[in-house]
């Protein structure tokens, strides 16, 4: 395999979902040339699941809605630890983005007067927490995810974009300077090995919620592209926050989005009793994600939880009636008598905290450049983006409110796609890598290909799995974080040594597998050595040790840095440039 | 057969190994809660890592696993075992009428054509207004039942007569899309797409066979859509004839 083909591009997007495709299309419309290398065919990627909206103050529920409104949503439900420079471009960028995916067809539902219908989700309100309940999530009935990625296929399909379908890119190239130079990746059918060589390499990879034994990711969610930003050496930033979705379907993971509860659902515990009440009084069902989660779980915790085991809670719709359930959320009808046996028109659909979102990754600017930490400062990684959920703006903190990573999709998809145009219409690119720079971006494939003995796939992904549902899930304390992460030392050496017993070339899943599992157990040891260092408890990530916020100490972003395996601290942005900062304050619903 | 065992016959096919594609016979214990027919292939592949199907989503929205199942198309990942189980036995092909990369792998090269063929976009090219263009709900409604389409090719694998003439005829489910695009309010292009449709093959090779319906997981119906189209190029007032003979 010393001699592979080099295909060259000037700009490269690794990820053909949501936010990969927002940027090839503004790409396709520039004349550069750019391809999309995605693992799968672009409509089967992960964005396709979701369901509830996009949330974002276009006024349309609300004439009077702000985007300022919107924004001081998200510093809340971040936790404080969202950076308010790129929290202030995503809300009010916000509404151009979503009016061009109209443009281009997405077929959103609609009020009576026209406009896109919006409905109510958690975290949301009016006049800066003052004004109640706000109705900002812009939906395509629950569909809205796989009707705002086939629209932007559509749109990909239109402007004639470039699609390497079915190649899986397996590492980066770097050149001596440290720039990024493209990807070695591999054609899936028929196992051709490429160095793809680019100026602008965008790692739009998604997430990674396949790290955990319960989540309601695809089963493509295996952080490839974070995992390759790590191995290259660049750094992750807050690993230790993932979303917890309070409602995936009890044994199967599929998300009931929380657009149930936003249309007037609830959850009740095994004596029928509405217990959010308590819990958050004011929104009650409608509190941060982090909140219900946990309050589910200590319902469960505390013997009050539904079913023979007592070990889950009950989502209730049938009160909202088969019409509004037929036409405002037809897919979670559908979903739930597939996977919970369940009419939801009859019976309350039995649910469970479920993985569900990774609000860390790479850290980006609001134009998509990655940056790197040289002695506490930034450093911007020439040749190197991110966009979508691989990446961390951060513009989710340290909890994700519900719609807003479709809109973190297009708005940082979008801006990426111009910032590279730009930058490489006046002349700004990368120097070329050597032969020893690619040969060194080959070994892991070439060890994998080559390996006659070792450990499988699919027990050593269990393993994995299994650990970091048990030590790092939706509670966490020190001593048992401490046990996982003495197990995930002796996980590293079976996933450096997996046995890959098909060699062949032609569609051979099992190769994909085995890459998939070292880019999860990356993102794993990551997530596991952020979580045992913030010690204090902050929007997803909480500790039983360390129960309460600690600003004094905590009110900043993690940075694992791959190479030394340590966690530094880096601070969060209070500056926004339109609206005065936003100061932390204590966050109750 | 023990009624504790389940037999699955699994269409293998590696390009580098095999001259022919052949049935292979697995004898596995019968599951003991229903699983679905991907869970199946899931526990299969962690025995032999050589099988190869496509899944992603795993909850029947992004469409990767079409596949024969007993006979009929469907997805893996949201049909149980207990619905197709017969006689202990369970027979997994790949969807038929396409080029088989590898097991259960189809090319779907030719499917994905005929998609982009009717140009799958909105195309309006009038200057977009500040918000979004208005849309009642009445119109919204219309596509309703057709915007939904996953692109599994569950339908026009289905379909004799995609098969016969698959470069040629559009195919139900690209045909749903080209109606997706006719019955919305916003598209401007109704008759430039009906023209493009109007000869004797795209859509008229559709002979009401229906099995595009029977087949479809997400419950759409494109021969409905296709009767739409038709009625609309009737509509149209363009002399079409309809040849049988080419």
């Amino acid at each position: 395999m010393n001699n592979i083909n080099t295909i060259e591009y000037d700009a490269l997007i690794i990820g053909g979902g949501g936010s990969g495709m927002r940027a090839s299309l503004e790409l396709a419309k520039s004349g550069l040339k750019t391809a999309v290398v995605s693992k799968v065919f672009p409509t089967r990627s992960h964005t396709v699941s979701a369901q509830g909206g996009i949330t974002c103050a276009i006024a349309s529920a609300d004439p009077n809605d702000d985007w300022r409104w919107h924004m001081y949503d998200t510093v809340k439900g971040a936790d404080f630890i969202g950076d308010q420079d790129a929290i202030e471009y995503l809300c009010s960028e916000g509404p151009k983005a979503v009016f061009e995916l109209e443009h281009m067809g997405l077929p959103f539902s609609r009020f009576e007067n026209g406009r896109i219908y919006q409905r109510p989700f958690g975290g949301q309100s009016k006049d800066f927490g003052k004004g109640g309940q706000a109705s900002r999530t812009c939906a395509a009935a629950d569909r809205t995810g796989h009707a705002l990625l086939h629209t932007l296929y559509q749109n990909n399909v239109k402007e004639g974009a470039n699609f390497l379908n079915e190649w899986f890119a397996v590492d980066l190239v770097k050149n001596s300077k440290d720039e990024v130079t493209g990807v070695i990746a591999f054609s899936i059918e028929n196992g051709e090995v490429a160095y793809l060589k680019a100026q602008a390499t965008v790692l739009a990879t998604g997430g990674a919620g396949r790290i955990y034994a319960s989540t309601t990711n695809a089963l493509i969610n295996t952080g490839d592209g974070l995992a390759m930003a790590l191995r290259a050496g660049y750094p992750a930033q807050d690993m230790e926050m993932w979303q917890f979705h309070p409602t995936g379907i009890y044994g199967a993971g599929s998300l009931v989005t929380e657009g149930c509860r936003g249309e007037g659902g609830y959850l009740i515990n095994k004596d029928g009793e509405r217990f959010m009440e308590r819990y958050a009084p004011n929104v009650k069902d409608l509190a941060g994600r982090d909140v219900v989660a946990r309050s589910m779980v200590l319902e469960i915790l505390e013997g009050r939880g539904c079913g023979e085991k007592n070990d889950h809670i009950f989502l209730k719709l049938d009160h909202l009636g088969a019409d509004v359930l037929n036409s405002k959320l037809p897919g979670i009808c559908e979903l739930s008598r597939t996977f919970a046996h369940v009419d939801p028109i009859y019976e309350p659909i039995p649910v469970v905290p479920t993985c569900h979102y990774m609000m860390g990754g790479t850290p980006t600017n609001i134009s998509g450049q990655a940056y790197t930490r040289i002695n506490n400062e930034d450093h911007l990684i020439p040749g190197l983006f991110s966009v979508g959920e691989a990446a961390c703006v951060s513009v989710h903190g340290a909890n994700r409110l519900g719609g807003n990573s479709l809109l973190d999709l297009v708005v940082f998809g979008r801006a990426t796609g111009k910032h590279i145009q730009e930058e490489l219409k006046s002349g700004g690119g990368v120097a070329s890598a050597t032969k020893g720079d690619i040969d060194s971006s080959l070994e892991r494939l070439n060890k994998l290909n080559e390996s006659n003995s070792g450990f499988d796939t699919a027990d050593v992904k269990k393993e994995l799995q299994e650990c970091m549902q048990n030590y790092f899930g939706v509670f966490r304390r020190g001593e048992f974080m401490k046990q996982g992460l003495d197990q995930l030392k002796d996980l590293k050496v079976k996933v450096d040594n997996l046995h890959l017993i098909d060699k062949s070339d032609a569609f051979n899943t099992s190769r994909v597998e085995a890459i998939e599992l070292q880019n999860l157990f990356d993102v794993a040891e990551a997530t596991a050595i952020s979580a045992y260092e913030r010690n204090e408890s902050r929007g997803a990530h909480a500790r039983d040790d360390y129960p309460d916020r600690d600003d004094e100490n905590w009110l900043c972003h993690t940075m694992f840095d791959p190479k030394s395996k340590l966690v530094s601290k880096r601070e969060v942005n209070f500056n926004p440039s339109k609206v005065e900062a936003f100061p932390p304050i204590v966050r109750t619903y | 057969m023990f009624r504790n065992k389940l037999e699955i016959s699994l269409y293998r096919y590696n390009p580098e190994e095999d001259k022919f594609p052949y049935m292979k016979k697995y004898i596995i214990d019968k599951p003991e809660r229903d699983i679905m027919v991907l869970d199946l292939l899931n526990l299969l592949k962690e025995e032999d890592q050589s099988i190869s199907y496509r899944r992603s989503c795993r909850e029947g929205v992004c469409g990767s696993d079409g596949m024969n199942i007993n006979g009929k198309n469907g997805l893996a990942c949201i049909t149980p075992i207990s619905e197709v189980i017969k006689r202990n036995k369970i027979e997994l092909r790949p969807l038929p009428g396409l080029p088989v990369i590898r097991d259960l792998v189809v090319d779907m090269t030719e499917f994905y054509s005929q998609y982009e063929k009717i140009k799958p976009f909105l195309q309006n090219e009038t200057t977009a207004p500040e918000q979004e263009r208005l849309q009642s709900p009445e119109d919204r409604d219309k596509l309703d039942g057709l915007y939904e389409c996953i692109l599994c090719a569950c339908c026009s694998t289905s379909c004799p007569s995609f098969w016969w003439n698959p470069d040629k005829f559009v195919g139900p489910a690209a045909l749903l899309q080209a109606y997706r695009f006719l019955a919305d309010s916003r598209d401007l292009k109704t008759q430039e797409r009906l023209e493009s449709l109007s000869d004797p093959f795209s859509v008229y090779r559709c002979h009401g066979i229906m099995n595009c319906v029977n087949v479809c997981p997400k419950g759409l119906n494109p021969n409905k859509a296709i009767g739409e189209i038709k009625s609309m190029l009737h509509k149209n007032k363009k002399d079409i004839i309809v040849s049988d003979g080419a």
